[in-house]
């Protein structure tokens, strides 16, 4: 009788372990489900621009002539490749040393002052949204590019200065926990044989942490080239491969932006649309490898 | 001797590039809100838009983001927790569990303009909801769950293990563990997280262009039905945030006063992004210091 209730006491908590394991399954499942059907509707729709519409896969990532509507339709995408690259990658050079020069104020030079003002600063600037970015880019820096530099003032160099100041926060953040996980023995060891704190940055801090603080660019970039609005509001849109930093062209995301709403499902342009979605798509798969693989590097 | 001086001169490189990145955040801060402040007042931030004349306000949009993040959340945050839940207690570590981290890594990485366009396929045309504020909640659900796994994660790795074996040890269940012992000590690290992602939300505008639209339909906010289209309630209508909003005025404005109005809402943005910043801190040091008594 005395067991009989103390399994009938057992079986609620029973029940209940099985409801929580259960539930909390079926949402990582979902997570799962949501990213495989994400990438298999991406890419089905994205490839028949190759089985469906018969575009040349060659034509079309090297050819720089992009006109859906001219006979034949032609599909050239490299202006938008070489578009996205261009601009996160340069944003990518101006806004790493800042981050990591943010980062080595914060870590070795002024931890005090750093972390009370500078950390601040740096956590807001991620917070703000990059439509944000896109509106001062567009009424700050793209008259300044135009009064300056001869054009119109909007393409790669505008965009890639935008992008610069939305990923200087991504870069930082990694870069300063980077710094701080060093063990303060490998400084305190340089210190102690009399090098001064410069010699200690770039002979021990650097080298050591350099994974990492490569971790922070790469993800900086991934972030640049997939970012859209921020990106067409300042980069002009003309779908062609431009001949300065100052005159009017395209990124992948741009052209996604400005066009999706206009072309019907299905159609040849529409398709191709979802093609540049797809090289977005795979692109971030290659930064997410990249990031693996220099983790496995780390040397601390 | 020579060291010292490259020593001096690295230095206040350093110093000087900190520096220019305060100036910089505090350059765009003053920019937005003295352009923006001015352009603020009751009627901007409650009348409907014009399209071609001037005096438009934001009232619909600035309902409909601060709606959407409701509508997000309430979504988000059942899942996440539950997702969280179980990689970070349930999850063997086995080849299983390390593919799945890579696909939360994958997904969180992927870029919102995507997440925005598998919404448009497979959540407004696959499954028929349309352009709506439902659709949007959606895409910025799958947006936003693998921060918010990370997020629960982070805070159940911070309970000690000592709490968490005392209460096993009396033989309470693993999920009952979980619940009235790990996530009560995981709030505040939740919580933080938490709000800091609503603000991502509210600020996001990629993913919302192709599922939650770009128009808003005349809103009568007399009517408090959520089944009638013109109530604002309804979570079945297209809807246009105040990101968008911007977007599109800045892109395609016909209004006289267009950058007016996007300076305007951008400095609306940017005030409830700082709010939302400001108030995780709070609320997140006095959960910690209910939770703890420490002072």
């Amino acid at each position: 009788m005395a067991r009989s209730t103390e399994r009938q006491q057992a079986k609620p908590h029973l029940v209940e372990e099985w409801v929580g394991r259960i539930y909390t399954f079926l949402c990582i499942l979902l997570l799962i489900v949501t990213i495989f059907s994400m990438v298999y509707f991406v890419a089905s729709k994205g490839l028949s621009t190759f089985f469906v519409n018969k575009v040349n896969i060659a034509d079309f990532f090297t050819g720089v002539k992009w006109s859906p509507d001219g006979v034949p339709p032609l599909f050239g995408a490299l202006p938008f490749i070489f578009g996205s690259f261009s601009t996160s990658i340069l944003a990518a050079l101006i806004a790493a040393p800042m981050g990591i020069c943010a980062s080595l104020f914060m870590v070795e030079i002024a931890p005090k002052f750093g972390r009370k003002y500078l950390q601040p600063v740096i956590e807001l600037l991620a917070g703000i949204p990059s439509v944000v970015y896109g509106f001062v880019g567009l009424s700050v820096i793209v008259p300044f590019f135009r009064n300056v530099f001869p054009g119109q003032g909007l393409g790669i160099a505008a965009g890639s200065v935008v992008l610069a100041v939305m990923i200087l926060p991504t870069i930082t953040t990694i870069t300063t926990d980077a710094l701080a996980a060093l063990p303060s023995g490998l400084k305190e060891g340089s210190y102690a044989l009399g090098s001064t704190r410069w010699q200690t940055i770039y002979r021990i801090v650097l080298p050591t942490t350099l994974p990492a603080l490569l971790t922070g660019v790469v993800l900086g970039i991934a972030r640049a080239f997939g970012e859209a609005l921020a990106v067409q509001m300042v980069i002009g849109n003309a779908p062609h491969i431009p001949h300065s930093l100052f005159e009017s062209t395209s990124t992948l995301t741009s052209a996604i932006t400005l066009s999706m709403g206009n072309t019907a499902m299905g159609s040849a342009q529409n398709n191709a649309l979802w093609t540049l979605a797809l090289i977005l798509l795979l692109m971030t798969f290659v930064f997410v490898f990249i990031v693996r693989w220099l983790e496995r590097r780390s040397k601390i | 001797m020579k060291a010292k001086t490259a020593d001096k001169i690295a230095t206040a490189a350093i110093v000087v590039v900190a520096g220019l990145i305060i100036a910089i955040l505090v350059g765009m801060l003053g920019f937005i809100l003295v352009r923006g402040l001015g352009h603020i007042s009751f009627h901007f931030l409650t009348s409907a838009p014009e399209t071609i004349r001037k005096g438009g306000g934001i009232g619909p949009q600035l309902f409909n983001s601060l709606f959407l993040l409701v509508l997000t959340m309430v979504i988000t945050i059942p899942l996440g927790l539950g997702a969280g839940i179980y990689m970070s207690e349930y999850a063997k570590p086995n080849k299983l569990t390390d593919f799945i981290r890579l696909v939360v890594e994958v997904l969180s990485s992927f870029p919102s303009i995507v997440v925005g366009l598998f919404g448009l396929l497979v959540i407004v045309n696959l499954f028929g909801f349309g352009f709506s504020l439902f659709s949007g909640a959606l895409a910025l659900t799958v947006f936003n769950l693998p921060l918010m796994v990370r997020i629960t994660e982070q805070g159940l790795k911070s309970v000690p293990r000592e709490q968490k074996e005392a209460s096993l040890a009396l033989g309470i269940s693993k999920w009952k563990t979980i619940t009235s012992v790990m996530l009560p000590y995981a709030l505040p690290v939740i919580l933080t997280g938490t709000i800091l992602a609503a603000g991502r939300v509210f600020g996001e505008a990629a993913a919302l262009l192709f599922t939650a639209g770009m128009s808003s339909p005349r809103l009568d906010f007399t009517d408090w039905n959520p089944l009638s289209p013109v109530s604002p309630l309804n979570p079945f209508r297209p809807a246009e945030t105040l990101a968008v909003h911007i977007w599109k005025v800045n892109s395609e404005g016909l209004a006289p006063d267009a950058s007016e109005i996007a300076a305007g809402a951008s400095a609306v943005l940017i005030i409830t992004v700082l709010l939302f910043n400001l108030a995780a801190r709070w609320l997140g040091r006095l959960v910690y210091r209910k939770f703890t008594a420490t002072k």
